[in-house]
């Protein structure tokens, strides 16, 4: 799965750059080592430069600056269609003029093969995507998802080792989405293809990849399998970007080993997980999820600090209970609890008393 | 389109005004073309109606003015003239504005403004300042009088409506067709014919038609840079229209009508069927 090693990197960027207009660098230093078979996806908001990575990869856009190198070869100065990478675009990309059969038989005519060679190779890989029927139609005559497929199969008929895929799903409806999700999931799983994926939706990028990387501002904020990203951020955008999030800003009081009282605003002191501080005095951003919030004293843990809450407003959302609390000058303090038997609903104005583990609660930085 | 019950009198006024002036210019642009044709079967060496053919007497018809197109060596020099340089022009014509579309279109080219309106020029520029500029240049050349002097004009006439239509087509092309053509392995040469050629051919067939048609029309930079040996059709009628005013003109205009119309209507024939192709339209 996860590979750090640089040495056995199947793709590896190093120290790359780059910029369009010659001044503002839209990727800043990015390096990054993706192991062979790996499901790695760089998740952003726009314009943060993980497209632009991605066209890098591919041989679309060339870096300004370091190296990029596909199975220990630099491939800076290789075009495109000498790169063998497979790719799935963000509106499929499918040739209007061919049918489904031509359009993956393509790549393969390209290369040369024989003719039985190619339509049994066309065949299995419609067949990967249930679309077997569907090699005479054209693509005007397919849905989005059917579309979706089909632009899959393309990209992976002539079996390359890295496949990428940009925003694939973006087009879809919810629930087409989710589905195609698993899908592509359980190909990669199936095929031990590399990946690399590209899409602004976190929870697409939580559920797929063996590792996210999560860009902003040209950089990798953090790279970390979906489990530790959202449980463990190493700095306030990605606690922020991924997931919801509640924040409350405050500066460290002391540390000592992985403990830390933060001041808040208001006076009150907590208990925190130093992240991203480094002293006393340091100003901070305490990130603490919604789920992790707890107001019932039995399962409150023993020797925290606790804060004093109000109830401004209490959501029903069916599975679990949303509760916006004003905590400690915050008026947009999110609380989530499953919707359980012993569960009990709060109402608006009833005052509590939070708490939480002080390991979900990350001191990060003040940014 | 019908008026609406709560127009005011403006409104009505010009709603019947607007449908007179379109009547009008169609009158005008259509009836001089349309008048020829009947007037082409006239039987004698009139360009008017004769009382005899007004009262539509099978008599006052025939065919012998296309009878004489078709035997008279004149005419027939100057069709083939005009078969042997057309087709050449627009092949040179299609091949260059095609390959100056697909180069305009990328963004990356310098000046790609100032490039496309040089080459539009002679669609702007008064075409007798063409064919004198032309003149000149090609007897330095020593291409003024020869047949590829003549296709060469005729081609740089033809560039500019080929250039037009496919760009118009390039506008509505999905760039990452290409890129997906690159990323699957084919090279740009491959990816020009398998993938943008087909999807632009429309625009092209278009663009070959009018510059087909340009050459096939053309008199003005034909008298300049040809020669007696490169009469075209529409020189020869120039001439019989001076110095031997014969009804065989009649005869040779509705034939060029006729062929002009089957070109267009090839056209449109040819759009619709790519449309479908494409999905663009329920197939």
């Amino acid at each position: 799965m996860a590979n750090e090693r640089g040495d056995a990197a199947f793709v590896a960027f190093e120290h790359v750059q780059k910029s369009y207009d010659g001044e503002t660098l839209v990727v800043k230093d990015l390096n990054l080592n993706i192991g062979k078979g790996e499901f790695l996806t760089m998740l952003g908001p726009s314009g943060s430069g993980k497209t632009t990575c991605l066209m890098m990869l591919a041989g679309f856009e060339t870096a300004t600056h370091g190296e990029i190198r596909l199975a220990g070869r630099p491939i800076n100065s290789v075009p495109p269609h000498k790169r063998g990478i497979g790719m799935v675009f963000q509106n499929y990309a499918l040739f209007p003029h061919m049918t489904v059969g031509e359009n993956l038989a393509f790549p393969l005519e390209v290369r040369k093969m024989s003719k039985s060679e190619i339509e049994s190779k066309v065949k299995r890989a419609l067949d990967m995507v249930q679309m077997g029927a569907f090699a005479g139609r054209r693509p005007a005559q397919m849905s989005g998802g059917q579309q979706q497929r089909i632009a899959l199969a393309r990209a992976l008929v002539f079996e390359p080792e890295l496949v990428l895929m940009d925003e694939p799903l973006g087009a879809l409806d919810k629930q087409l989405r989710e589905h195609m999700q698993f899908e592509i999931k359980h190909l990669h799983e199936r095929l031990g293809v590399t990946v690399v994926y590209v899409t602004h939706d976190q929870s697409e990028a939580l559920t797929m990849s063996d590792r996210v990387a999560v860009f902003n501002d040209g950089r990798i904020q953090q790279l970390a399998p979906p489990e530790d990203l959202y449980e463990r951020p190493t700095n306030s955008f990605v606690a922020q970007f991924i997931g919801e999030n509640n924040t409350l800003p405050g500066s460290v009081e002391a540390i000592s080993g992985d403990r830390c009282t933060v001041k808040l605003t208001d006076g009150s002191v907590i208990d925190a997980l130093p992240v991203n501080v480094s002293k006393p005095g340091d100003r901070t951003l305490v990130s603490i999820r919604p789920e992790r919030v707890e107001f019932r004293d039995d399962r409150m843990p023993a020797d925290t600090h606790k804060l004093e809450a109000e109830v401004l407003e209490f959501i029903y959302m069916g599975d679990s209970f949303r509760t916006r609390l004003r905590v400690a000058g915050n008026d947009n303090f999110i609380m989530k609890c499953r919707n359980a038997v012993d569960q009990r609903r709060l109402n608006a104005g009833e005052k509590v008393v939070i708490g939480w583990n002080v390991a979900d609660c990350r001191a990060l930085d003040a940014a | 389109m019908a008026l609406p019950p709560y127009a005011t009198t403006g409104q009505r006024v010009w709603f019947w005004t607007f449908r007179a002036i379109c009547v009008a210019i169609i009158f005008f642009l259509i009836m001089p073309i349309l008048v020829v044709i009947p007037l082409s079967f006239n039987a004698q060496n009139f360009f008017t109606f004769t009382p005899e053919m007004l009262r539509f007497e099978p008599g006052a018809y025939s065919l012998r003015h296309y009878q004489d197109f078709f035997t008279n060596p004149d005419w027939q020099a100057a069709l083939w003239n005009s078969v042997r340089i057309a087709p050449v022009a627009t092949l040179v014509a299609v091949v260059l504005g095609t390959l100056a579309a697909v180069g305009l279109s990328q963004s990356h080219v310098p000046f790609r403004g100032t490039i496309m309106a040089i080459l539009i020029s002679p669609m702007i520029v008064p075409l007798i300042i063409s064919a004198a500029g032309m003149y000149f240049f090609y007897s330095r050349l020593g291409l003024q009088g020869s047949y590829w002097g003549v296709v060469l004009a005729h081609a740089v006439l033809g560039i500019p409506f080929v250039i037009i239509t496919v760009t118009a087509t390039l506008v509505g092309f999905d760039k990452s067709l290409v890129r997906a053509a690159a990323n699957m392995g084919a090279g740009p040469v491959r990816t020009f014919f398998k993938v943008q050629m087909p999807l632009i051919l429309p625009g092209v067939i278009s663009g070959a038609l009018f510059a087909f048609i340009t050459s096939f029309d053309e008199v003005v930079v034909v008298l300049f840079v040809g020669s007696a040996s490169q009469k075209t059709l529409p020189w020869q009628m120039f001439i019989g229209l001076r110095e031997q005013i014969s009804p065989t003109i009649l005869a040779v205009a509705t034939i060029l009508v006729a062929i002009s119309v089957a070109l267009l209507t090839t056209l449109e024939l040819l759009r619709r069927r790519s449309e479908k192709l494409r999905g663009m339209s329920p197939g």
